[in-house]
């Protein structure tokens, strides 16, 4: 699903907050957790990445794991230096005033897919 | 005995400085994509770094990182000045903790850092000395293939 058509998704909850952002880029998978340890141990470069921590700890998180954008849910707007950060990485940053779990709920319906972790035993 | 050393970088890490930790993590990915380095051994030792560099951030009062690339293996040393660990197996174990709220803020402090650094290294070594500081050394094993003379 491209990063345009996910923003229809969410309709008119869904805000663009960086300049420029390349809306043609395919996301396929999705994680979700304001743990920013959790996306480090689990996540997969391209996904797409639901969170409501508002920290540029969230920007280096993808940078470092080659996540290809962020929601942030509840309406919760990012300080100037994470959005310039999400700038400077080329990482299109939006924000909807949909909590996480009806942000996941409807991403999961339209298709948008979790990953799987695999058991260590 | 070990080889030449192909390429060496030095970073600084200063302790409480959230706002910038995870630039040398960066710097760091971006200097291995430059040498043309794996991508799946460029992301590993990129999340082991950047854990690395948020401990130092909140647990040490300074730090460096040394990354140096051997032709059959890339080495990462982060040596730190702070409060060291004074039980290297407990630290070890997911989900032990003793973060302040400040770093807990930034969405860390789980207790899932060292675990997860070890995950991604090939070899991954840990020494520590109690009010001196912590010493960790992560190698990823290279093929030929990957570092051009």
């Amino acid at each position: 699903m491209k990063l345009k058509e996910i923003i229809k998704c969410l309709n008119l909850n869904c805000k663009v907050l960086c300049e420029d952002p390349n809306l043609d880029i395919d996301i396929e998978f999705a994680i979700a957790s304001d743990l920013m340890s959790d996306i480090l141990a689990t996540a997969k470069p391209g996904e797409l990445l639901l969170t409501g921590l508002v920290h540029n700890s969230v920007i280096r998180t993808c940078e470092i794991t080659g996540i290809n954008a962020v929601i942030f849910v509840r309406n919760k707007k990012p300080p100037d230096e994470t959005i310039k950060l999400a700038k400077n990485c080329k990482i299109p940053v939006l924000l909807t005033d949909l909590t996480m779990f009806e942000t996941c709920g409807i991403l999961f319906s339209k298709g948008l897919k979790g990953i799987h972790i695999e058991r260590a035993d | 005995m070990d080889s030449e050393v192909v390429f060496k970088q030095e970073f600084e890490i200063n302790g409480g400085d959230f706002v910038n930790a995870g630039e040398s993590a960066s710097k760091l990915k971006n200097i291995l994509k430059e040498i043309g380095i794996d991508t799946d051994i460029i992301r590993r030792l990129a999340i082991a770094a950047y854990e690395a560099e948020v401990n130092v951030v909140t647990y040490a009062r300074h730090g460096i990182m040394r990354i140096l690339i051997y032709p059959e293996k890339i080495l990462l040393t982060v040596e730190d000045e702070g409060q060291g660990i004074k039980d290297i197996d407990l630290a070890m174990q997911p989900g032990y903790s003793t973060a302040t709220d400040e770093i807990r803020e930034m969405g860390f402090g789980a207790g899932l850092g060292l675990p997860n650094m070890k995950k991604n290294a090939d070899i991954f070594n840990i020494s520590s000395t109690v009010d001196k500081g912590t010493k960790l050394e992560i190698t990823m094993n290279l093929n030929d293939k990957n570092v051009r003379d």
